[in-house]
């Protein structure tokens, strides 16, 4: 796909330990185009956060990155210099991150930090600067936004910190918004309304979003693509809406039948649950990496795994069809 | 800002109430003024004059009174062994100590930053070991021996630097580095603890994800969050070489307060030895005061506490 403003293929990403080399993400594949949101689902631990910290190019220096492509726009991302990449980051790429309650300096007012990302890349003056910020922190739903520009972080609740933290993000009206579970750290009154205001400004700014998340409802709602990531691998990729009707992975089943549905999970009954463990991925890493918590594993699971599915809804699995005819219809 | 300012004020007023008391009654405690006045082969006649003559008859708590409302207009009374004014001899001899204290928490702050900054930046990288060695040697050398060093290498080996007095600046360049040294390495520590602390931290993540350059990273993201308790540990430093540069003064030779404040220990010279309690006991009041509004500046929750 040309027309992509981010591809990313064969991303690897690799974290020598004392024990030997982490493989946390191993030869994933994505792309998104403008005004498009791709979501990257997974458990924690999944490799979801650190694919989105190698794009914006904030990975620790301790962490080998490799990949066939990295590209963003006509921007080789891997090529690009740290000068490059700073112009980028706040600029035509931006981010929200899951913990807003420590992601803002305690030292500075809000208005100092929302302006200093658009004084950072554009030739603004400060009252400009400081009126584009009024203009997103009511754009986010926050009243009184012109005197809370002279507030700190601490007086904010956790709910509005992330809602400047959004405003924070839009400043320079990026290409690319990349939320790493942005309401993971919320209440669930809050979530809904963070969400919604996520979908609704990028569909008004025309943005591409990456959505990292671990909850497949928010997914539902909100996701034009998914990828499901388990331990560091994609296992399954395709329209939100053909991913969640016909689940092709043992382990995106496994998923979507953690949550429970009003009407259908019997009260009192236990949740679903994937057994298990994620497993080490501390030296050579082979097969399908989901073969030790997956019932229908096989000897074949320990050999290559086969790329299945067509160009848009793709999965990896030595089932033809997933395994799914062995487990009957999803209830 | 300006009601934390004026509670910190209030407070620091109180207990500079209460550290003179204390220090006006601490001399009481070490024996009779009027007996160590008069000397060992004085008679009780002698003793019981001077008792009258200084006032020590009458009730402690009048006595206070009396002496901390001289003290606020700057009377100390008058030196038992020089017969000067308390306060002159005190303003110069403090001299010498305040150029002293000033220039070493300077060349403290001013070598520790910058080197606890690039420790934490490239954590136990050779820069890391270097800046940890001239910690612990700083820590485990003891002032006198350090200066004594000093004197032998710089004033009598190669020349130099002038081993003693106070006379030119080069005088005080020696007294300045021992004095510093001492104070270096805690705060060089604790600049590494904090800024290896704050540069982990998830606002700095937000920085550098705005696109903030490493310079505006480190110095405007991450110092100003590091640096706050080393200027509460300054502020003490700073009071402690104000008031406790005595092995240092001895060794240059240099007659500041604290030289004065172990001779006239030594002769039993209250007037001014209570006026140099009070007055180092200000030192660190003051320091303390100004460390406590400097922090709130630099961290606005302080504010509201």
């Amino acid at each position: 796909m040309t027309d992509a403003l981010l591809s990313v293929k064969n991303l690897t990403l690799s974290i020598p330990t004392g024990s030997g080399t982490l493989h946390a993400v191993r030869g994933i594949d994505f792309d998104l185009k403008r005004g498009e949101t791709l979501s990257i689902v997974g458990e924690s631990g999944s490799g979801k956060s650190l694919t989105s910290l190698a794009v914006m190019g904030l990975l620790s220096k301790t962490i080998k990155c490799q990949a066939d492509e990295m590209r963003f726009d006509t921007i080789d991302l891997q090529k690009a210099n740290r000068r490059v990449m700073r112009d980028l980051r706040g600029n035509r790429m931006a981010m929200i991150f899951q913990e807003p309650m420590t992601s803002l300096n305690p030292a500075y007012t809000i208005g100092d930090q929302l302006t200093e990302t658009l004084l950072l890349h554009r030739k603004v003056s400060k009252a400009a600067a400081r009126a584009r910020a009024v203009e997103l922190l009511e754009k986010v739903g926050i009243t009184a936004a012109e005197s809370r520009l002279s507030q700190y972080p601490h007086q904010l609740s956790g709910g509005l910190r992330q809602r400047v933290m959004i405003a924070l993000a839009l400043m320079c009206e990026p290409d690319l918004l990349i939320a790493d579970e942005p309401t993971t750290a919320l209440d669930v009154t809050i979530q809904a309304q963070i969400l919604r205001l996520l979908v609704d400004l990028t569909r008004e700014m025309n943005m591409a979003m990456i959505l990292i998340t671990h909850d497949l409802g928010v997914v539902a709602r909100v996701a034009d693509k998914v990828a499901v990531m388990y331990a560091g691998g994609l296992v399954e990729t395709g329209p939100a809406a053909e991913v969640f009707s016909a689940p092709s992975h043992p382990h995106t089943r496994g998923l979507l039948r953690c949550i429970p549905q009003p009407g259908k999970t019997e009260r009192g009954a236990p949740l679903g649950t994937i057994p298990g463990i994620v497993p080490s991925l501390i030296g050579d890493v082979s097969g399908c990496v989901f073969r030790t918590r997956c019932a229908h594993a096989s000897a074949d699971c320990r050999g290559p795994i086969p790329l299945r599915g067509d160009d848009s809804h793709a999965f990896k699995c030595v089932h033809a069809d997933g395994a799914l005819s062995a487990e009957g219809e999803l209830a | 800002m300006l009601p934390f300012i004026l509670k910190r004020l209030g407070l620091a007023l109180l207990v500079a109430l209460t550290v003179s008391f204390i220090s006006f009654s601490l001399l009481f405690l070490s024996g009779d003024p009027a007996a160590a006045l008069a000397g060992e082969t004085a008679s009780g006649e002698d003793v019981e004059a001077l008792r009258r003559l200084y006032g020590f008859d009458r009730p402690m708590l009048v006595q206070y009174g009396e002496w901390l409302f001289s003290a606020l207009r700057g009377d100390f009374g008058e030196s038992y062994y020089f017969k000067l004014p308390v306060a002159g001899l005190i303003a110069e001899r403090l001299q010498v100590t305040m150029i002293l204290g000033v220039c070493g928490i300077l060349f403290a702050l001013l070598t520790a930053v910058p080197l606890g900054v690039v420790a934490a930046i490239r954590p136990n990288s050779l820069i890391d070991r270097v800046a940890l060695f001239l910690s612990v040697a700083g820590q485990a050398m003891p002032s006198f021996w350090f200066g004594l060093i000093l004197i032998v290498v710089f004033a009598i080996q190669l020349g130099w630097l002038p081993p003693s007095g106070a006379a030119t600046w080069r005088h005080f360049i020696m007294p300045t580095i021992v004095l510093g040294y001492y104070a270096m390495p805690a705060i060089m520590r604790l600049t590494r603890a904090g800024m290896l602390d704050v540069l982990n931290s998830d606002f700095i993540r937000t920085a550098r994800a705005k696109g903030a350059g490493e310079g505006r990273v480190l110095f405007k993201h991450a110092l100003r969050n590091a640096i706050i308790p080393v200027v509460s540990l300054a502020a003490v430093q700073m009071g402690f070489m104000l008031g406790g540069s005595i092995v240092v003064e001895s060794v240059f030779a240099l007659h500041g307060a604290g030289f004065l404040a172990w001779e006239s220990i030594a002769r039993n010279d209250l007037p001014t030895v209570q006026a140099l309690i009070l007055v180092f006991s200000m030192f660190y009041i003051v320091f303390t005061f100004l460390a406590d509004v400097l922090n709130a500046w630099l961290d606005p929750r302080m504010r509201s506490s």
